[in-house]
């Protein structure tokens, strides 16, 4: 049935005396395994060697900090909101006055928990977020597991280190 | 060469005529499935053999059953598309660019045509790796691991090229409502580049040793067959009923996203069976390759979303500066500008045929009702009826000719 006119039909020609016989192909298929074995690898001797990733990769999750080393998260709850798996909860408090060396808005989270079996690394939290908090990092994953309690991450894991800045967002 | 098999089913099928048959002992009952290791998925074929021929067989489906419909009513539109990613996980960029097809058909927003020619790049990308897998698998499962391990390398560059435009290599939640999320790289466009040059030469190393392989065509025509005529009854699209002679192709039928700018065929064959099937993916991707070709040479440069605050974010650097992007912002992330009133239905073709999305909009910020046609759940009615007649060996080998994806068969 011809419904455009973009129709090509496959007519493969039939076999000829030496494609009739069993043998040859079977050698042939031997030869690109053959030929294989001599040309470059492609395989990379992992963990010793890495792959580069790309920069836009999507990783375990970071709470960035600002240049004061002040949390960057003011609980707006934009992430939990754009979140499909609703892995991110969030529980905020408002800043005090010895407490402004901080955080960098008067208000913070002061729980943030992501659940990693539950999130799926789509990226979208990394898309809502206003204050440029959270993002994905392109060169660390979310390990495997032993335990449940392990997989919910607090603020103890997913804000960043003073001393040792993630080179994402906008410290990039 | 035909007459070394015995398979080819020629009883004409009447639907839903299948079922177990009364059995005294006679006829052996086999579980193929849920997790056989030939099934590549999981899914449930309760089969009847008297001896090593197939006399009945039953389907049953819901093993991976994800509420997805029911889900997409409670979650804003651009949220939908992670559960798009995981219909056909073969090739989700064609499921997230469907899906985004659909909300901009019911939004009314026009997409600049960079961002069309990307999504062209990106959905005949994700159509060769989704034949790629159906093919070399189709090797393995006929004893050919070469050709498998092979091309895999190619697939693997693929998944590279999409790791550079979205993110992640499988499932990918590529591209916005509106357009794509970032515009093509140069990383991007010389992994693609370097992706043009290889993959032909890897293509035709395949080709050369299943084509007119006679190991691999005595094993493969006329298993399975369907005719023409029963294939549309029950619905098949894709290559499926292209390789029972239909040039049924969505991408020439109803061209979506600029798929009338390029010049491709739609290769056909003319027995339905499982080596027709093998041919018709096979030229399909020298045809996605030129699409492709065409798509990079021609590609405009009038942007990459389209200029539409109410439902496209605005850029990041403004979101943190001025205080009406953030607003716009904070509106489209928590879903508060409300979607037109209207049912829309938009198809695309699919890694493994028409998949359509069909939506229902009340007028508030999620679907009133979300509907995939999922093209491998149409194929799965119709596998008792191919495979009746023929051995189990073939039964496992048209299985995965069809290229049933467990994740579309269930939503």
């Amino acid at each position: 049935m011809q419904l455009s006119n973009r129709t090509k039909k496959i007519e493969p020609k039939p076999l000829n005396f030496w494609e009739r016989m069993y043998l040859p192909v079977i050698f042939q298929g031997l030869n690109i395994t053959i030929k294989h074995l001599f040309k470059k690898k492609a395989t990379i001797r992992y963990p010793e060697v890495k792959r580069e990733l790309s920069p836009v990769f999507r990783g375990l999750h970071i709470l960035k900090r600002d240049a004061q080393g002040r949390e960057r998260c003011t609980a707006c709850g934009l992430c939990a909101l754009a979140c499909p798996a609703e892995a991110i909860s969030m529980l905020s408090a408002e800043r005090t006055k010895e407490e402004k060396h901080l955080y960098r808005e008067e208000k913070y989270a002061a729980v943030y928990e992501v659940n990693m079996l539950r999130c799926i690394f789509c990226g979208l939290c990394e898309e809502a977020c206003p204050k440029a908090a959270i993002y994905l990092q392109k060169d660390k994953f979310a390990p495997a597991f032993f335990g449940r309690e392990e997989v919910i991450y607090g603020k103890d894991r997913l804000v960043e280190s003073v001393t040792n800045r993630a080179k994402v967002g906008l410290d990039q | 060469m035909n007459d070394l098999n015995v398979a080819f089913n020629t009883q004409k099928p009447t639907p839903n005529n299948v079922q177990l048959l009364e059995s005294d002992g006679a006829l052996t009952t086999l579980n193929l499935g849920p997790t056989h290791p030939a099934t590549h998925g999981v899914f449930q074929n309760i089969i009847q053999m008297d001896g090593e021929k197939i006399v009945s067989g039953e389907t049953t489906i819901g093993y991976i059953h994800r509420a997805f419909e029911k889900l997409a009513e409670r979650r804003p539109f651009y949220q939908i598309t992670p559960l798009t990613d995981r219909l056909n996980y073969c090739s989700s960029p064609i499921n997230n660019m469907g899906w985004h097809m659909t909300v901009e058909k019911l939004l009314q927003i026009e997409v600049p045509k960079r961002a069309q020619y990307m999504r062209v790049i990106m959905m005949e990308l994700a159509r060769i790796a989704d034949h790629l897998i159906c093919n070399s698998i189709l090797g393995v499962d006929t004893g050919a691991y070469t050709g498998f391990l092979y091309v895999f390398q190619q697939r693997e560059s693929i998944y590279e090229i999409f790791e550079e435009i979205c993110g992640t290599r499988l499932t990918t939640n590529m591209g916005r409502v509106g357009g794509m999320e970032r515009d093509m790289n140069e990383r991007a466009i010389a992994k693609l580049k370097k992706f043009l040059n290889e993959f032909p030469v890897v293509l035709r190393e395949f080709e050369s040793m299943f084509n007119r392989n006679r190991i691999f065509i005595d094993r493969t025509k006329g298993v399975g067959g369907i005719s023409a005529e029963s294939a549309l009854n029950y619905g098949f699209t894709g290559p499926n009923l292209r390789a029972a002679g239909v040039d049924y192709d969505v991408r020439a039928m109803n061209p979506y996203s600029s798929y009338e700018d390029f010049e491709f065929e739609i290769p056909i064959a003319e027995n339905g069976d499982t080596f027709d099937r093998f041919m018709v993916r096979g030229q399909e991707m020298w045809q996605s390759l030129r699409i492709i070709e065409q798509a990079l040479a021609k590609m405009p440069n009038d942007g990459f979303q389209a200029s539409e605050q109410h439902y496209v974010l605005p850029e990041k650097k403004k979101v943190y500066e001025s205080m009406e992007a953030l607003i716009y912002h904070f509106k489209i992330i928590m879903g508060e500008i409300d979607a037109p009133e209207g049912e829309v239905y938009h198809s695309v073709e699919g890694g493994n045929g028409e998949l359509g999305y069909y939506l229902i909009s009340d007028g508030g910020r999620t679907p009133y009702r979300l509907h995939f046609r999922r093209p491998c759940f149409i194929y799965y009615q119709a596998y008792p009826e191919m495979v009746i007649g023929s051995q189990l060996s073939d039964a496992i080998v048209t299985l995965s000719s069809m290229n049933v994806i467990a994740g579309e068969l269930d939503a």
